[in-house]
């Protein structure tokens, strides 16, 4: 058994070295060399400032703004506390909060077509979800027109642009970034 | 249900069909010791790492010295990762300043990467320095798919190898998997990955604020390269608490797609490398085919279950499919394929939260992990868990026409049965003892998230998932002491109690001798063989596990009919 052992030991140290400690370093010098961009955390910028990552979602609440789904990762929108609610789909709980969603949605978007659409009433897995539904935009759509004084059809035709469709016409679902809409938005101006 | 939505399902299962004999192929070469076209790069470094081991290249293991290898290995990784994750605050590469792991959690967290289960208990984001995550998880990731891959080597050289008493050698098999299957796999598609968004730095943590004013602190980290071999050893241990389903380990439905395909193709190239091993194809494809099967028959249950969604939620005038833990790049199709996917082999990444699934949606991966994780199974495990199967469907189907029963050649006589039947009884025993005492006792009840039949389901998913070596969640779960040591204990007998016996088994056959085929010998790769297969694994499983899941998820699916809530 000791032999056993101390072959272990010695396989430990030599593996820890090259997968654990010289792949990922190599890994890292090449991904900085060839998507810097993208190794670094998609960083957008706004007048040289850093406004976000396009791939993590931000916390939206003025009404100038699209808003984003709901979020239980820490108070909302926190990346150093991923996840979702994690409540069944007889959870009492799960129930009322998309209860009081509802209402409140339906008291901030009094000209939006009808009912909010599921993905604005659900938190999503990550709570940092940074996109939002083609049919969500357009339900937000009435309430961003109206706090900046725009014709409808603008931003109706802002989120067109933005929409991006299934992967090859299959992957995933049609979905709209909305750190990107937004600033598009304050672009308009 | 969309079109769109069944469409990428069956394009997934095109791509893992059209990689399986390439794969495998491949596969059979490594393990057969020839030489392939990575040789003038790989094998100057496998040759040294021999040589720092004190590894002999050709020396033979019996079962015995093959499993002891395995043990000592295991037991020496875990100790290894006990300690660096207590010690973390002393050591480099820490830019948050994350304290030490608390012992219990550490324990957890330390047999949950030696035994390829990756149950996730901590929170990488906020508890684990990035020392931590690559050369303690990360490493894990690679070793402990190379233990599972080498394990179920050494078992198919027992079907094959007769009169003989060794199975290979362990080390050899350890090494060469790492070094000519998942290192360069994880290069590849690890840059792909970073292409996708998926971040690969060594950043502190960074504060941004966006233009409404909202403060986020945007984590870091060399994620990419942990993400793939997550995914292709079936680990499926998170950097981050979300795990794929968090966009900086997943940006995009593309990445996405990779991403499961790296989880199902070692699992589907075995099959193949089978097949090659025991000079018979059809063999491999007749194991391919019954898996396929039960996949597809569990993606199509999920799938309906999450694009009908929740009756209540309905009422409220809200309709559409179940988006509850749900990310919109990928929608109910991606995430219900994704659940199928990591449970049918032990990976256990997500993309969506289970413990949100509708009930029907969240019994399929519960099911499928009841299965043995036999569907194109875990790094390894998913195969040998097969032949476990195979022997006992060769065995059934031999008592039903009262032939002595035989598998390539191999006559199985009762010591073989024993070793099958004790390995196929390790996953029933393990997962309802611990859920009926953790169903009645304060300690288990205490850290439950949800109420009514949904908090059992919640138990039975983490005593499952532990013991299938799975680590995927109904999250809600939180950690205590009493669950971080029973989850603790039941993923190291998940392991090991189930390896061991199949070892045993493989070491068992490899000493018989070859009997001529004859006219009364079953053919095993017959679809009347696979639908037996089949028949075999669906109601071993379903006769140990329906009582306990029609307590949870049946029940709750009949309540949420009913408007239900608790």
């Amino acid at each position: 058994m000791l032999r056993y052992l101390g072959t272990s030991l010695r396989m430990t140290i030599v593996s820890v070295i090259l997968l654990g400690i010289i792949y990922p370093f190599a890994m890292t010098g090449l991904a900085q060399l060839v998507f810097p961009w993208q190794a670094n955390g998609s960083f957008v910028t706004v007048n040289g400032k850093v406004a976000g990552s396009s791939i993590v979602g931000q916390l939206w609440t003025k009404p100038q703004y699209f808003q984003g789904r709901p979020s239980a990762a820490g108070k909302g929108y926190d990346p150093t506390s991923t996840g979702g609610t994690n409540y069944g789909a007889t959870s009492k709980k799960l129930i009322d909060s998309i209860q009081a969603r509802i209402a409140l949605l339906e008291k901030q978007n009094p000209h939006a077509p009808g009912p909010p659409p599921i993905d604005l009433v659900t938190s999503s897995a990550s709570g940092i979800d940074p996109d939002i539904s083609p049919d969500d935009a357009y339900w937000e759509a009435p309430r961003v027109a109206a706090a900046r004084h725009l014709p409808l059809s603008r931003v109706q035709g802002l989120i067109a642009a933005h929409v991006r469709g299934r992967t090859f016409g299959f992957l995933g679902e049609p979905r709209v970034n909305v750190l990107e809409l937004n600033l598009a938005l304050d672009r308009l101006r | 249900m969309t079109f769109a939505g069944w469409l990428q399902a069956i394009v997934f299962f095109l791509i893992i069909l059209a990689i399986t004999k390439p794969l495998g192929t491949y596969m059979a070469k490594v393990f057969g010791g020839e030489r392939t076209f990575l040789a003038p790069v790989v094998r100057p470094l496998e040759r040294l790492i021999y040589r720092l081991c004190g590894v002999r290249e050709d020396e033979e293991m019996t079962w015995h010295a093959y499993a002891l290898s395995m043990l000592a290995f295991s037991a020496i990784s875990f100790f290894y990762l006990y300690v660096l994750l207590r010690t973390q605050k002393w050591l480099p590469l820490n830019p948050q300043h994350f304290d030490n792991m608390s012992p219990d959690l550490a324990w957890n967290t330390a047999i949950s990467f030696t035994t390829n289960t990756n149950w996730q208990f901590y929170s990488g984001e906020s508890a684990m320095s990035y020392l931590s995550q690559m050369a303690g998880l990360a490493w894990h990731n690679f070793v402990s798919a190379a233990v599972g891959i080498a394990i179920a080597v050494a078992v198919v050289r027992g079907v094959v190898r007769t009169s003989v008493k060794t199975l290979g050698n362990f080390w050899v098999d350890l090494t060469r998997c790492s070094l000519y299957i998942l290192l360069p796999i994880s290069i590849v598609v690890g840059l792909y990955l970073v292409s996708s968004g998926v971040p690969q730095n060594f950043h502190a943590y960074q504060t941004v604020v966006s233009p409404e004013g909202f403060r986020q602190t945007i984590t870091g980290g060399p994620m990419a390269s942990q993400e793939v071999i997550k995914e292709l050893g079936t680990n499926g241990g998170g950097f981050v608490n979300a795990n794929s389903a968090s966009p900086n380990e997943n940006p995009s439905p593309l990445s996405n797609l990779v991403e499961m395909l790296l989880i199902f193709s070692l699992g589907a190239g075995l099959t193949y490398m089978y097949g090659k091993m025991v000079k018979d194809t059809r063999q491999g494809w007749a194991i391919f085919t019954a898996m396929a099967i039960l996949f597809f028959a569990g993606f199509a249950v999920a799938y309906q279950a999450e694009a009908a969604g929740n009756p209540i939620v309905h009422a409220m005038g809200v309709s559409g499919g179940n988006m509850e833990g749900k990310e919109c790049r990928f929608g109910v199709s991606a995430s219900a394929l994704f659940a199928t996917v990591t449970t049918d082999t032990s990976c256990g990444a997500v993309n969506s939260m289970l413990d949100s699934f509708m009930p029907l949606g969240g019994l399929v991966p519960l099911v499928d992990m009841q299965l043995g994780e036999t569907v194109f199974g875990g790094a390894g495990s998913g195969l040998y868990g097969m032949i476990v199967f195979v022997v006992l469907t060769v065995f059934i189907a031999g008592l039903m026409v009262g032939r002595t029963p035989e598998y390539l050649g191999k006559k199985i006589e009762h010591r073989e049965v024993q070793f099958a039947i004790l390995a196929a009884l390790v996953t029933p025993v393990l997962c309802l003892v611990p859920t009926a005492v953790a169903a009645i006792v304060p300690a288990g009840l205490a850290t439950l998230n949800n109420g009514g039949p949904h908090g059992f389901s919640e138990i039975l998913y983490a005593f499952t998932s532990t013991n299938a070596n799975n680590g995927s969640a109904f999250a809600g779960l939180g950690p205590n002491l009493f669950y971080n040591v029973l989850t603790g204990t039941n993923m190291m007998f998940g392991r090991f109690a189930v390896a061991i016996p199949a070892l045993a088994l493989a070491g068992a056959l490899a000493g018989k001798k070859s009997v001529a085929e004859s006219a009364g010998t079953f053919t095993t790769y017959s679809p009347i063989f696979v639908a037996l297969l089949i028949g075999v694994i669906v109601i071993v499983g379903a006769l140990t596990f329906l009582p306990a899941d029609a307590l949870g998820p049946i029940v709750e699916h009949l309540l949420v009919l009913q408007g239900k809530t608790f």
